[in-house]
C-alpha cells in the first residue's frame, strides 16, 4: 500500500464523509474550542459527564479537513462511557503513533486507521486538533470550570 | 515569433521528472519558480572558476567575483528600468527588502499618527513589517478595501490621502486573488499628498514588464527565486536620493567607510546597505535568469500565462462546487486560488500529490485576506512560462478524481 493509501484510509474516509456524534450537547458539563491555525481547522467539544465522572455524551461541530474531521469522529465514539483519565490515556497512545512510537496496535481500535498520517509531519496537527481539544475540555472540568471562553491551538502541540 | 512552451521547457531539467510514474505538473510557481540551464550553469561557473569575496581581495579571481556581481546588479537595473545601477540593492528576498524600508526608512521619517496605508490583499511580508513600525512610531495602518470581486476600492480609499499619508505599501498583483493592482494609479494618488509609494513585486516582477521610472515608484520589492533566479537573492530598488538620505540598516562589513573604534561612516549607496558577504553566487545567477527571462521577452510570457489562465478559468469552471477568488481573467495574472465544495484544501492538495500535481494549499501568508474572504484555506494553481494547456488538462482531471475519492457529492453535512 503507498503512503497515500496509508493515510486515507478506509476507515478515515468513512468517518469524514459521514461523521458520527455531531451536534451538541443541551446540558453539557464542558464545552471547549480547537484550532489549527495552519489550516484554519475548528472543532467545538461538547461533554456531559455523570456523576461518576465518565463522559456520558460528547458531540463535535466545526469543519476542517478529512483527517481531522476523522480524527475527531472516532475520538467522540472512543472516549464515549469512559473517564477523563482514561480518554487521557488512549490521548497518549496518538500522539505516541504520531511520533512514529510504537502502541498497543490491538487497545487502539480504529484509531490505528490515523497511524499513516504519521508519515506526513504537516498533517500530524490535523490529527491531533480533536485530541488536544479533548485535553483541554479536561483540564477545565478538572478545574471546576465549564469551559466557557478556553480555547487550544495546535500550535501549542510539542 | 511564436511562443514554443515545448522547447522552452527542455531549459528546465527538474520539469522533467516523473512523480510516482506520472509526469510531474508543477504548478506552484507563485511560491517559487523553476530555475532554467543558463541559471544553473552560471552558479556552476561561479562556484568553480570565480568564488571570491567581492570588493576586497587584491587578485584576479576577486576582481573577476566582483566584476560579475556588479554586471548582475546593472542587469537587475536594466530589468526594471532603473535610472542607474546604484539604485539597486541585494538582499535576502523581498521580505527583507520590504523590511529594509521600514527599519531604515521608516524609523527615520515616520511618527505617531503618520499614516501607512496598506491593502486588504496584502502578503504578510508586506503587513507585518508595516505592523512593526507601528508599534515603533505611533504611526496608524490603513487599509485600501477591496470590492466584491477582489479588486481594490480606491473610491472607498479616498478619504486616506491626505497630509497625513506618509507611505503607501501595495503589491503589484495578488499571490492570492491574482489581480494585477493599478499601481502607477495610486503613486499618482500618493504623489499628489507627498507621500511615498513602495510597490511589492514579489508576484509582479517575474510575470509583468516592470518599468520603475514610468510606474514612478519611489521602492520597488522582489524576489530571484520566484522568477527563475536562485534562493536567497532579492532586490529592492530605491530613488537614489532617497537610499542616499536613508541610515544604514544592517552593520557590519562592506556597508562602512570608515571605522573608529566609537562610530563609523557609511559606504555609498547601495553597498551602504548590504552589510557583510553578500550572496554573490545567488545575485550573479540572478543576472543569469534575468537574461533567460529577457531573451523570452516579458511581453511574451505574459501572454503566454495570460492565455493559460483563461483557458484553466473556463474548465475549471466546469466542475462541480468550483469557486475561485478575485477578479476574472481580464484583470488578473497567471494564478487561481479556489475552493472545491467543501473539499478542504489540504485534502485536494495531498490528491492531487498522489497524481503528480503540485498545487499549494492554505492561506499563502494572506490570513487576513483569507479571513475576509470567509474561508480558512484555499488550494492555488500559478503558472509560469514553462506551464502548458496540458498540465491544466492534468489539474481538472486530478480534481475531478478528488471530488470523486472524498465521495462529495453523497457527504451527508451536518451543520450546527
Amino acid at each position: 500500500m503507498s503512503e497515500f493509501d496509508d493515510l486515507y484510509q478506509a476507515i478515515i474516509l468513512d468517518h469524514y464523509r459521514k461523521p458520527r456524534n455531531r451536534g451538541t450537547v443541551p446540558d453539557a458539563s464542558v464545552r471547549v474550542d480547537g484550532k489549527n491555525p495552519l489550516c484554519g481547522d475548528e472543532v467545538h467539544l461538547e461533554l456531559r459527564l455523570d456523576e461518576n465522572g465518565r463522559i456520558e455524551d460528547i458531540k463535535s461541530s466545526g469543519h476542517g479537513c478529512s483527517i481531522s474531521q476523522a480524527s475527531i469522529s472516532i475520538m467522540t465514539e472512543l472516549v464515549k462511557g469512559r473517564t477523563f483519565d482514561e480518554g487521557k490515556q488512549v490521548c497518549e497512545s496518538v500522539r505516541t503513533m504520531m511520533r512514529g512510537g510504537e502502541v498497543d496496535e490491538e487497545a487502539m481500535g480504529e484509531l490505528i486507521a490515523l497511524k499513516g498520517v504519521s508519515k506526513f509531519p504537516v498533517r500530524i496537527k490535523c490529527a491531533m486538533l480533536s485530541w488536544t481539544t479533548f485535553e483541554l475540555a479536561m483540564a477545565e472540568f478538572k478545574a471546576g470550570r465549564d469551559g466557557a471562553g478556553a480555547m487550544v491551538s495546535t500550535e501549542d502541540e510539542k | 515569433m511564436s511562443y514554443e512552451v515545448e522547447k522552452l521547457r527542455q531549459d528546465f531539467p527538474l520539469l522533467r521528472q516523473t512523480m510516482r510514474g506520472k509526469p510531474l505538473v508543477y504548478l506552484d510557481s507563485a511560491a517559487t519558480s523553476q530555475k532554467p540551464r543558463p541559471v544553473l550553469d552560471t552558479l556552476q561557473a561561479y562556484y568553480e572558476r570565480w568564488n571570491a569575496n567581492v570588493h576586497r581581495g587584491i587578485y584576479e579571481i576577486s576582481d573577476l567575483a566582483t566584476q560579475h556581481y556588479e554586471a548582475a546588479r546593472a542587469t537587475v537595473a536594466r530589468f526594471i528600468h532603473a535610472a542607474e545601477p546604484a539604485e539597486i540593492v541585494f538582499t535576502r528576498n523581498a521580505t527583507e527588502a520590504i523590511n529594509l524600508v521600514a527599519r531604515a526608512w521608516g524609523d527615520a521619517n515616520v511618527k505617531a499618527g503618520d499614516v501607512i496605508l496598506l491593502t486588504e490583499m496584502e502578503h504578510h511580508s508586506n503587513l507585518v513589517p508595516w505592523q512593526l513600525l507601528a508599534q515603533r512610531t505611533g504611526a496608524r495602518l490603513e487599509f485600501i478595501p477591496l470590492d466584491g470581486q477582489g479588486r481594490l476600492d480606491l473610491a472607498a480609499a479616498e478619504k486616506f490621502f491626505n497630509d497625513r499619508l506618509k507611505l503607501v505599501a501595495v503589491t503589484q498583483m495578488s499571490n492570492v486573488l491574482g489581480t494585477i493592482n493599478p499601481v502607477a494609479s495610486i503613486i499618482r494618488h500618493a504623489h499628489a499628498v507627498s507621500a511615498l509609494v513602495l510597490v511589492d513585486g514579489a508576484q509582479g516582477c517575474a510575470h509583468i514588464a516592470t518599468d520603475v521610472q514610468r510606474m514612478d515608484c519611489d521602492f520597488l520589492a522582489f524576489s530571484g527565486h520566484k522568477m527563475c533566479g536562485p534562493t536567497g537573492i532579492g532586490v529592492l530598488y530605491g530613488r537614489k536620493w532617497l537610499l542616499e538620505a536613508m541610515p544604514p540598516f544592517l552593520g557590519g562589513g562592506e556597508m562602512i567607510s570608515v571605522v573608529d573604534w566609537r562610530e563609523s561612516t557609511w559606504n555609498h549607496t547601495p553597498w551602504k546597505f548590504e552589510a557583510g558577504t553578500p550572496a554573490i553566487a545567488q545575485a550573479i545567477g540572478l543576472g543569469a535568469a534575468v537574461e533567460y527571462l529577457e531573451k523570452i521577452g516579458l511581453d511574451a510570457i505574459h501572454a503566454h500565462e495570460d492565455a493559460l489562465v483563461r483557458y484553466a478559468w473556463e474548465q475549471l469552471h466546469d466542475l462541480p462546487g468550483f469557486h475561485p477568488y478575485g477578479p476574472p481573467p481580464d484583470e488578473r495574472g497567471g494564478l487561481v486560488a479556489f475552493t472545491l465544495d467543501d473539499l478542504h484544501a489540504h485534502d485536494i492538495a495531498q490528491f492531487l500529490d498522489q497524481q503528480g500535481v503540485a498545487i499549494r494549499a492554505g492561506h499563502h501568508c494572506a490570513m487576513p485576506l483569507h479571513k475576509k474572504l470567509g474561508v480558512a484555506a484555499t488550494a492555488r494553481a500559478s503558472f509560469y512560462l514553462y506551464n502548458t494547456t496540458a498540465e491544466v488538462d492534468a489539474l481538472v482531471a486530478a480534481l475531478r478524481k478528488a471530488l470523486k475519492f472524498f465521495g462529495i457529492e453523497t457527504k451527508t453535512v451536518v451543520t450546527v
